[in-house]
């Protein structure tokens, strides 16, 4: 019964943990970095004790490869990281994706390029989340923007990773990775737990990456009595390297297709406000957080908005975004960043419909009126 | 005569290792110890990063996992410390293991993670064409070094040792026998073991280096491989220029697992 579960003052982070132990998983690797550390400490000390492992690698780059290492064996696995660590990890979740390996990533998003601003929030990875590792690829990606949502986006995280056989990342960002919020968490009864197909097939007959008509193939775990090659080079169904173009082609194109088919499962959004009124707000993470607040204050002062919300913002919900921008006269797109997905959503909607951003690169958050001021021009 | 057939993968071969390369050798010792120490093929993970030596998974038939380029030993982490009771390999090169992947070889080894990690030591990157690696030593002549190194070359094994290794051997493509009985010393060795097995690539080390043909590598391998007994009673002239081979280092230390699951007994109240 969820109503005797005890309500937790958390900040992000940690409601983040709770929600990947709750999801199963039981392995995490990771490496020190701010504002995600807390993760890591957390699950240092929550994962022994339900026989799960942590462990701290040398550099981003092994824990990446340690999480995936992991996860073959059969467990749900975690790291998490920040920008220049996050940067670090892309050529193991091209890996992750290549060879279909369940896994989930958090970014805790902080000021960047470089060093940037360890301590200070940011939305600036958000094109990297999308196209961080080289070659063509799809790519799931989550942004939550309370505690509340943390928690249960983390538990999906880990669904969509076994589901699609996909890395998954998690982009928080400094705001509200660190500030606290109540939390119910669930009561395991009703939490939905998603595990990856695993072949039933005889051992001598399994073909590791020949998927049936769903487009995502069985995995065994290493040791189960399946032994199979796992490469991150172009493979056939077997596994095993190939130059055939013909075959090449049909795994780049299901690689893909696995994730873009399934974008009405994987999608969510969230829209609110006065789905009538001239000005539509598009904001996400903790930019959503001052679109939401402004969303409030125009109530009082009479200035009528919407918002739209994608809580998936890769693949991004865009027949819904078009539905929802139908006839606006503005777009007001709130983000941590210079802009990254102003120009996504000026790709998708009429060129009649102004798009305009609010950006912030200072860390600070985004104050409220400084949308309600944009969105007061609209008469 | 031995049955290799039982743990290859035919349908693989043939192989795309160059006429004269010495690391289809060591491939062969390698399953010679496992089918020594009667491992099941189900339990053995065999783990590599990119280079030629890395393509030796493809061709066995464990669990096989062909990494990305100098991670092997980060991944292979992964597998030990989800799965303990799994037989965890690695195999890599000397670029690989000691160049882009050098952190964590020295980390795997500080942790004493219960991995065996076989280094195909040639001196040279083979796959990319002839580059000078970490390795390569002194004056030797690489397509990134037309005038002769200038770099000093690492010392894997001392490295290895160094960092925290609980079992080092170093041994040659040409002592085939002394090669299996290290592999199957550094398998059971409970920790991290390293075996470095220096070994011929006649396409892109020998060539530029007055050493055309593998027999001439062979011999010079050979002929400057010197036992660890008999090293102990020369002088560091006679040694110059010469590599010790055998066991260089075996000693007992906590295993990384083995402390992880008193962790795991401490922290749930078991004990």
């Amino acid at each position: 019964m969820s109503n005797k579960i005890k309500p937790v003052f958390v900040q992000g982070n940690h409601a983040c943990v709770l929600g990947a132990l709750k999801a199963g998983c039981r392995f995490f690797a990771g490496y020190p970095i701010t504002p995600s550390s807390e993760i890591a400490e957390i699950l240092a000390i929550e994962l022994p004790k339900i026989g799960g492992r942590f462990i701290q690698m040398e550099d981003e780059i092994a824990a990446m490869g340690a999480v995936i290492g992991a996860s073959l064996t059969g467990m749900k696995a975690l790291t998490a990281t920040s920008g220049p660590g996050f940067s670090l990890k892309q050529e193991n979740i091209g890996y992750a994706v290549m060879t279909e390996v369940p896994c989930v990533i958090v970014n805790v998003q902080r000021g960047g390029m470089s060093t940037g601003l360890p301590t200070q929030s940011a939305q600036g990875d958000v094109l990297q989340s999308r196209w961080g590792t080289h070659g063509d690829h799809e790519i799931i990606v989550l942004t939550p923007s309370t505690i509340p949502e943390i928690y249960r986006l983390t538990i999906r995280a880990f669904n969509l990773a076994e589901k699609y056989r996909t890395p998954v990342i998690l982009l928080l960002d400094e705001i509200i990775g660190h500030m606290r919020e109540v939390l119910v968490e669930y009561d395991d009864a009703d939490v939905e737990r998603i595990e990856r197909v695993r072949p039933d097939c005889p051992p001598d007959q399994y073909l590791p990456f020949k998927p049936d008509e769903t487009d995502i193939p069985p995995m065994a775990d290493f040791g189960s009595g399946y032994r199979y090659h796992v490469t991150g080079l172009c493979h056939d169904e077997t596994g095993f390297p190939t130059n055939d173009p013909v075959k090449i082609d049909k795994m780049m194109q299901r690689l893909n297709r696995k994730i873009s088919r399934y974008t009405d499962d994987i999608v969510e959004y969230q829209l609110d406000g006065n789905s009538d009124a001239p000005v539509l707000l598009m904001a996400y993470g903790s930019s959503a957080r001052s679109a939401r607040q402004a969303l409030r204050i125009g109530d009082e002062r009479g200035i009528s908005m919407s918002l739209f919300q994608p809580l998936t913002i890769w693949p991004f919900p865009e027949t819904a975004f078009q539905a929802a921008a139908a006839g606006k006269k503005k777009i007001i797109v709130v983000e941590a960043n210079a802009g990254q997905m102003k120009r996504e959503i000026e790709r998708l909607v009429n060129r009649d419909i102004q798009v305009q951003l609010i950006g912030s690169l200072n860390g600070e958050p985004i104050h409220p009126e400084k949308i309600l001021l944009a969105a007061g021009e609209v008469g | 005569m031995f049955n290799y057939e039982k743990y290859l993968r035919v349908k693989k071969f043939p192989h795309i290792w160059c006429a004269g390369c010495g690391d289809g050798t060591i491939l062969k010792s390698l399953l010679r110890a496992v089918d020594h120490l009667n491992l099941s093929k189900d339990e053995v993970v065999l783990v590599s990063g990119i280079g030629c030596s890395s393509r030796t998974p493809g061709y066995v038939d464990f669990n096989t996992l062909h990494t990305t380029h100098g991670r092997a030993l980060a991944f292979a982490t992964g597998v030990k410390h989800a799965k303990p009771d799994l037989h965890v390999i690695v195999v890599s090169g000397d670029g690989d293991a000691t160049a882009i992947g050098g952190n964590h070889f020295i980390h795997a080894a500080r942790r004493n993670i219960d991995i065996t990690m076989i280094l195909f030591n040639n001196f040279i990157y083979g796959m990319t064409g002839g580059q000078a690696s970490p390795t390569t030593p002194l004056g030797a002549m690489a397509s990134t070094a037309p005038y002769g190194s200038i770099e000093p070359n690492f010392n894997v094994s001392e490295l290895a040792k160094s960092a925290g290794a609980s079992f080092v051997a170093r041994t040659t493509a040409f002592h085939t026998g002394q090669m299996e009985n290290l592999f199957i010393k550094a398998i059971s060795k409970k920790g991290f073991s390293l075996v470095e097995v220096i070994v011929q690539c006649p396409t892109a080390y020998g060539r530029r280096n007055k050493l055309r043909s593998p027999v001439d590598m062979l011999k010079w391998q050979k002929d400057h491989a010197v036992p660890v007994s008999a090293a102990a009673k020369m002088t560091p002239e006679q040694l110059e220029g010469k590599f010790t081979t055998g066991v260089l280092w075996d000693i007992d230390r906590p295993e990384y697992t083995d402390q992880y699951r008193r962790l795991i007994e401490k922290a749930s109240g078991q004990c």
